[in-house]
Parts: C-alpha cells; sequence; structure tokens
C-alpha cells in the first residue's frame, strides 16, 4: 500500500496470518510473555477509556529491547499493526488494541536504569510509573516534574506517546520540557536515539516530535528525564467566587500581575459539592467556582508571592480566601481536585472526560456554553479546570445502560471540542486524540494539514504498522463522519468522495 | 503590516531543486550554518505582531517581524522572550526560530522549541499549513511546530509564530566568584540540583559569573548563600554574552559551539562556558573538537568559521539521518529550501 493511499483510506489488515506469527513470535518470548486466548486477552481489550473495548490478537510482554526489536520485526514482516501499551491509564484510547494485531506490553521493563544526582537525570525503562521516579530521586532533594493525576500509576513511556501534564505544568512545563533523551525502536525493527545528554542534539529536534506522537512513530524502550530541585515548601490558597466568570478574570489577573503560581486551579460548584462529602477538605459549598493557586520555592519566596496572589484575588471579588498553614491542610485543599474524578463516578454510572484547552479570556463563554448544552442533551457536566493552562476538563455524567445516553454524551463531548477549537484552542490539551478525537482532528484540521501529518509518520513507519488508524483520521474516514465543516466558504475535504 | 504570503505562494511555485530558494530575513545569521545557496526570499515585508494577549502569555507573529520590535511591546507589559534568543544586531522572529539559539537564561527555562506554541509555513508545494496553536497544551497531531524550531527554513516557510511569554523577574542581580574551571563545572552542578534562583551562568578566564532572578526574598538569600561580588553594569554583560559582544568572542578563529552533558569534565583550550556547564564555547580544529564532544557524549557545531569544509554540524547515524531526508521529503519534496544549509544531503 502506497503513503497516499494510507493518508486517504483506512487500511486493510483482513488476511493476516495468524497462526504463522503466533509460531514466529514464540520464539523470540517465553511462554508466558506470549498470550493468545481470549481470557488472557481480555486484560488488555481497552485502556483507561473503557467504553472502546476490542481484544487484540495476541499480547506480546517484552521484558527487554532485544524482544521489542523481534517482536517489531516479525510483525513488520508479516504487515501487522502493533499497539504499544504501559499501564494503560490513557484517556483517549490511544492503547485500545488492533483486532488484527499485536498488543505489546512494555510494563514488564520496569527498572531505573541510572539515576545521577548530579548530572540531574534518570535514565529509566519505558514500564517505570511517573512516580517511581520521584520517589528514587526523593533522598537527593530531586524529583521528576510533570504530575499526571494518574501519576501513581502511569508509566513514563505512556507519558512520552501523550507528552502528559499535569497540575503543575503552567510552572514547570510537560513532558516535552523534562525529558532529554529517548530510545526507541522503528517499526522495521531498527534501534533510534533522539536527543542526548545534553540540552540539544543535532538535525532536527526530532525528541520534540517524538513526545506526543501517540505510539505511532516509534516504541520507547528507554528515557533519560530531568530531575529538578524539589521546592523547600509549598503552600495554596483556596478562593472562593460567586460567579465563574469573576473567577475566571481573577486567573488572568494574576497573571497580569507577572505572577507564574506554581499550579492554578479551577472547579465549579457541582464539582465541589460531589468531592466534599468525600475529602472534607472544607470547600466553600455556596461558591460558583473556587480556585486553587499554589506557590513553591524557599519560604521567604513562598511568603512573598503568597501575599502578592492574595492581593489579586481579593482585588479581583474573592469572597472567601484561606491560605494552607501546613502540608496537612495544603494536601486537604488538593484532595478534592485530586478526587474529582472518582467522585464523579459515584454521581452516575458513567462519566466521560473531555480536555479541550481554549485561550483562559473565553472560560466563562465556554462555560456558559456547557451549561447550555446540559439542558440541551439531558445530562449533567461537572467542570474542572486546569485554569493557568487554559486546559477544561468537563466530566459528562451518564449511564451506559440507559439506550441513547452514550450516543448523546459523545455528541455533547463532540460539541465541546468543536466549541473549544472555534474559540481558538484545541481539542485536547494533554489526553491525547487516540481512537476517541479522531472526529474533533477533522474540525480542528484541514485535508492538507491531516495529510503533512501522514507524511511525518510516513518518514518513521513507511508500512502505516505502528497504531494504525489512531491520532491522525484518514481524509476518507473526515469526508464519511459527515461533519462537514464549512471554513470561509469551502468544504474542508473538497477532493474525496462521499458516502 | 503587510501580508505578502500569496507573492511566497508564487516564489516557491517558481521555484525548483536548480533554483532553490534562500530564505532570509534580517540576515544576521548569514554565517551560521552550510554556505547558503539558493535565490534570496526576503521575509522582512511580511511583518507585524498579529495578536499579543499578555494575560494569556502567548505572543503572534508575522516571520518577518524584528526581534527587537516584539522585545518592546513584551517589555512594556514587563513581559519578556525568557529564551532570550540573541538579535545579532536585526534578527527577525522567524529566523530566530528557525535558527532555534537561545541565549543565557536556556539552562533555567528551556530553549526556543520549548515556547513555540504554534507555527503557519507554507511547505513546498505552497501549502498553508497550521499546527499547534495559540494555547499553552495542546496534542493534537504531531508537534511540528517544535519540528520547525532549528531546522534552518529547510521544512518550509514560517509565516508565522506563535510563542509563550514570560513577566520578567521581579528582582535580579548578578554575582562573580573567582573560580578555576573544575571547580567551576563542580559549583555549577551541584547548585542546579538546588532550589536556587540561578538564571544564567558564564565562566571564562577563571571567573564565574552568575545571575540570579526571581522574588526579592529568594534572590537576596542566595545573593548571601553564594557569596562573590556584585556586578554593577549586569545587563550589559549578560546582552553582550548573548549577542557575543564579550571579548572571548573577538577574533577570526574558528569558533565551535560544544553542547554537552553539563557534568562534562574541563575541555583542553581557550573557552567560555555556559548553561550550568552544558554549553561550552571553544576555538580550536574540527577533528580533535569533533572527538571530544563525541567523547563526552554530545555534539559539536562549527558556529562561525571562514572555513567550513570539516561540516558545520555533527554528522548523523544512518537510521537518524534517513528519517531526516523522509521528513525533508514529506514537506519539501521539491527541495526548493534552503537546501544544503543544515546538512549537504538535502
Amino acid at each position: 500500500m502506497n503513503r497516499a493511499h494510507i493518508a486517504e483510506h483506512d487500511q486493510d489488515f483482513s488476511d493476516i496470518d495468524r497462526a504463522g506469527l503466533l509460531a514466529e513470535l514464540a520464539g523470540h518470548l517465553p511462554p508466558a510473555s506470549l498470550l493468545s486466548d481470549t481470557e488472557d486477552l481480555k486484560p488488555y481489550e481497552c485502556d483507561g477509556l473503557a467504553a472502546y473495548r476490542q481484544l487484540p490478537l495476541a499480547v506480546a510482554l517484552a521484558e527487554n529491547e532485544a524482544q521489542v526489536v523481534a517482536v517489531l520485526k516479525t510483525c513488520h514482516r508479516f504487515g501487522v499493526p502493533v499497539v504499544a501499551r504501559g499501564a494503560g491509564t490513557g484517556l483517549s484510547g490511544g492503547a485500545l488494541p488492533h483486532g488484527q494485531g499485536v498488543l505489546l506490553s512494555l510494563a514488564k521493563m520496569k527498572r531505573i536504569l541510572h539515576l545521577d544526582p548530579v548530572a540531574r537525570v534518570a535514565v529509566v525503562e519505558p514500564g517505570v510509573r511517573n512516580i517511581a521516579i520521584s520517589e528514587a530521586a526523593a533522598p537527593y532533594s530531586l524529583y521528576y516534574a510533570p504530575d499526571p493525576s494518574s501519576q501513581l500509576a502511569c508509566t513514563i513511556g505512556g507519558n512520552v506517546a501523550e507528552n502528559a501534564g499535569g497540575v503543575h505544568c503552567l510552572k514547570y512545563g510537560l513532558t516535552v520540557h523534562n525529558v532529554l533523551r529517548v530510545r526507541g525502536v522503528t517499526m522495521a525493527g531498527e534501534v533510534v536515539e533522539f536527543g542526548n545528554h545534553a540540552l540539544d542534539a543535532p538535525g532536527y529536534d526530532l525528541l520534540a516530535l517524538m513526545i506526543g506522537s501517540e505510539g505511532l512513530l516509534a516504541v520507547v524502550t528507554e528515557v533519560t528525564v530531568k530531575l529538578v530541585p524539589k521546592p523547600e515548601t509549598a503552600r495554596v490558597i483556596m478562593a472562593s467566587f460567586g460567579d465563574i466568570t469573576n473567577a475566571g478574570e481573577a486567573v488572568a489577573a494574576v497573571i497580569a500581575a507577572g505572577i507564574i503560581p506554581a499550579g492554578l486551579e479551577m472547579m465549579d460548584r457541582a464539582t465541589t459539592a460531589a468531592v466534599e462529602p468525600f475529602v472534607k477538605a472544607g470547600y466553600d459549598l455556596d461558591a460558583a467556582a473556587i480556585l486553587l493557586c499554589e506557590s513553591d520555592g524557599t519560604p521567604e519566596e513562598v511568603e512573598e508571592e503568597i501575599g502578592r496572589m492574595r492581593a489579586v484575588l481579593e482585588q479581583s471579588g474573592a469572597t472567601g480566601i484561606r491560605v494552607s498553614t501546613d502540608e496537612a491542610e495544603r494536601y486537604k485543599f488538593w484532595a478534592g481536585r485530586k478526587a474529582a474524578f472518582p467522585a464523579a463516578g459515584t454521581l452516575a454510572p458513567d462519566y466521560y472526560c473531555m480536555d479541550g484547552t481554549i485561550p483562559r479570556k473565553r472560560l466563562g463563554e465556554i462555560l456558559r456554553a456547557i451549561a447550555g448544552m446540559e439542558k440541551k442533551y439531558g445530562l449533567r457536566c461537572i467542570n474542572v479546570f486546569h485554569a493557568g493552562d487554559g486546559n477544561l476538563h468537563p466530566l459528562i455524567l451518564y449511564d451506559a445502560n440507559v439506550p441513547g445516553e452514550t450516543e448523546r454524551t459523545e455528541e455533547f463531548g463532540g460539541e465541546i471540542l468543536e466549541l473549544s477549537v472555534a474559540l481558538g484552542g484545541t481539542i485536547t490539551g494533554e489526553h491525547g486524540v487516540g481512537h476517541e478525537k479522531l472526529k474533533g482532528m477533522c474540525v480542528q484540521f484541514v485535508a492538507d494539514e491531516l495529510a503533512a501529518f501522514h507524511r511525518v509518520k510516513a518518514a518513521f513507519d513507511p508500512a502505516g504498522l505502528l497504531n494504525p488508524g489512531k491520532a491522525v483520521p484518514s481524509l476518507h474516514r473526515c469526508a464519511e463522519f459527515g461533519r462537514m465543516h464549512v471554513h470561509h466558504g469551502e468544504l474542508k475535504f473538497p477532493d474525496i468522495e462521499r458516502f | 503590516m503587510n501580508d505578502l504570503t500569496e507573492q511566497f505562494i508564487e516564489r516557491i511555485r517558481a521555484a525548483s531543486s536548480d533554483s532553490p530558494l534562500r530564505i532570509r530575513g534580517g540576515g544576521s545569521k548569514d554565517f551560521y550554518g552550510e554556505i547558503p545557496r539558493g535565490e534570496i526570499l526576503d521575509t522582512r515585508g511580511h511583518g507585524g505582531i498579529v495578536a499579543y494577549e499578555p494575560t494569556e502569555l502567548v505572543v503572534t507573529a508575522r516571520c518577518g517581524t524584528p526581534l527587537a520590535e516584539i522585545e518592546a511591546v513584551l517589555a512594556e507589559q514587563n513581559q519578556f522572550l525568557a529564551f532570550e534568543p540573541p538579535s545579532f544586531a536585526n534578527a527577525t522572529i522567524g529566523g530566530v526560530v528557525a535558527a532555534g539559539l537561545s541565549g543565557p537564561r536556556r539552562a533555567a527555562v528551556g530553549a526556543v522549541r520549548d515556547f513555540v506554541l504554534g507555527v503557519q509555513l507554507l511547505d513546498g508545494e505552497s501549502r498553508r499549513l497550521t499546527f499547534g496553536g495559540q494555547v499553552m497544551k495542546n496534542v493534537a497531531g504531531y508537534d511540528v511546530s517544535r519540528l520547525i524550531a532549528g531546522s534552518l527554513g529547510t521544512l518550509g516557510l514560517i509565516l508565522e509564530v506563535s510563542l509563550k511569554v514570560l513577566p520578567r523577574p521581579v528582582a535580579e542581580t548578578t554575582l562573580r566568584l573567582d573560580m578555576p574551571q573544575a571547580k567551576a563545572i563542580e559549583a555549577m552542578n551541584a547548585w542546579a540540583g538546588q532550589p536556587l534562583p540561578i538564571s544564567a551562568s558564564c565562566w571564562c578566564d577563571d571567573i564565574l559569573t552568575l545571575r540570579l532572578s526571581g522574588a526579592r526574598a529568594a534572590v537576596a538569600s542566595a545573593r548571601e548563600k553564594l557569596g562573590g561580588e556584585a556586578v554593577a553594569d549586569a545587563d550589559a554583560f549578560w546582552s553582550g554574552l548573548r549577542e557575543q559582544r564579550h571579548e572571548f568572542f573577538a577574533g577570526e578563529e574558528s569558533l565551535w559551539r560544544l553542547s554537552l552533558p553539563s557534568v562534562t569534565p574541563p575541555l583542553s583550550g581557550t573557552q567560555l562556558i555556559e548553561w550550568s556547564g552544558s554549553q561550552r564555547w571553544l576555538r580550536g580544529d574540527a577533528e580533535a573538537v569533533r572527538a571530544a564532544a563525541a567523547g563526552a557524549g554530545g555534539h559539536a557545531t562549527l558556529f562561525r568559521s571562514g572555513d567550513k569544509s570539516a561540516g558545520v554540524f555533527q554528522p548523523l547515524l544512518p537510521a537518524l539521518m534517513q528519517i531526516h531526508r523522509q521528513l525533508k521529503a514529506a514537506f519539501d519534496p521539491r527541495g526548493v529550501f534552503n537546501p544544503g544549509r543544515l546538512y549537504p544531503d538535502f
């Protein structure tokens, strides 16, 4: 299949020699590391987005890079798709198996190979959990900065694939800002290194391209991360606001005052009401929204910054302000934010988490629109917001057992994402496109841009076998979705035949 | 503020691998990279700040906008481009991104690529493509905008770029300490592992100069902890370093930029060290410098030289070069943009 063809149409993998493939894989892996019985495959049928499920042909559990190379070379020769997977905590279906493919789990590759406190780097295998790096670095008062909510479970390989963020990324950056080097294997089985232990590498910045590529360019086998000094102390302000727009303006005012808080999060009243019974953080349940505004650094520095932030928040109309006095209280204030997802799970049998990012100033606008959509779709939505980054996580509450609710939820989510794009933002801030947001990609990008993405993939994986059908939709698929968005009076996919 | 996109498209259409284009803004980095070839496509007419929202921390500008103009507008709001790119007198923002050069603050805050949020470009088939955007977090599609940073115009003509900006630090002070090279490298690495507000470092001639930036209290306590003497004309010192007006950079001998793990022990030869040990400027002959860089796990760039026969950028391993060639073909299949400027192969 030629490259242009891949860009236009989804590939067809219906004629796979499964028996031949399994026989050959068995020659490269210990028996316990190759799963092919349905009951063994079942735990791998979905990732953190459980709405989509698919059994793979087989699961390969690699223990080292040589096995990764062998699996990829074999699959390459058989023309079989490969989907890489870490802990499977992803929220966009990026690790959803391919029905005609091999699921390659890196979870067994979980050694920290090297930690150098002087050079402030750690070299780790892809299956190492995010939090495990910070734990290993803690004796040196260092840590790995990106802290996605799933950091107890999620792996660094998955963080690289998704360019994971967290609640501190406005100040400390995303995965792309905190990784120095990625070693990986291409679909053809070639070992390549992107970046190095210096601050830059010769040639194109392939490291930046690899990070956030959702497992479509190469399989990660080793990562060098930067470690940074742990701030001596941190304190958080909890501020209440009588209305959401006001809270949004307060966020802008903090930034305008020249402050980059270590964390800046917002929860709406529906969220605080949902989490308060669990965490008993003392949230102001009368407030339309509360802001959590954290400062870290030396004690003197934090005191100075908390004072400045407090003044700005008061001027911006905060109706109540509390400042954490010790670590226990700081954790308590944060507990509700971290518990928002589980709390959503108690409000309804199912919830669907969106991930649009918008310019911060459009916050009031999008929240009012979401309130309107709640009525339109007859579904509730609670909102948590990485306010500093403009990254909104509306959680749509639904019940998959009620006929039609899943479809309505998807439409609701789709409308939020389309609005995010219309407001100058993006369909995904940190969760990735995966399987879930392919439609959204057709809204955010025109055909020429999607075709460019397909050519980028082909530069690494000409056969199109790594995680096919994810992250970047085929042009044909965009046309078929029937979401004919007319921009500037032009049809977005004019050359594609429509069904 | 003019929009020359249509003229650019015509030029790209008319170009071919036999008559390629040499994309050029202020020409401030004509010396950088392999020898430029092709007919000059001057981007300076396509200028102007398209959008700047201080509270969103984003500025969007057309490629031909002078860096100085952007910095002046940001300064009015007490903000800045934290990666401190060199202007070399008259850089444009397109050139800043295409060259990917960062200044003294790089080790503390990140490089050009870390601040690029989005680009709009014309590819080699004159298609107008937009990647990334104006928001802080965006993982829709591959991160092509960061790929463009440092690609020396070989993948496309940048029309417009959006950059993250930061507030200027509340307080800043500069210290000078007498210290031999080995001790300075050791000290810079030790301090980088502590919560100290060091925003720039420069070692040369047994003198280590450090800049502290941040909250008043943090700068004051670090100042006390680190000792040394305060430098009066600090801004002049750091801008001199950034613009390579520092006396170390005078002279015609080949100048090498070595990007190394920060803990790399002292190398031989006259040199100036920045970025807590990660960037070292060296005078010397190609073979020895390249070997030293590779031996330390980094790479060497022939930054300024009359003789580029040794190759400007460290050669790539075959598998990586193959990906480079394919990416070049993906964006510029006819080979019309800046041929040979990055590597002679393309």
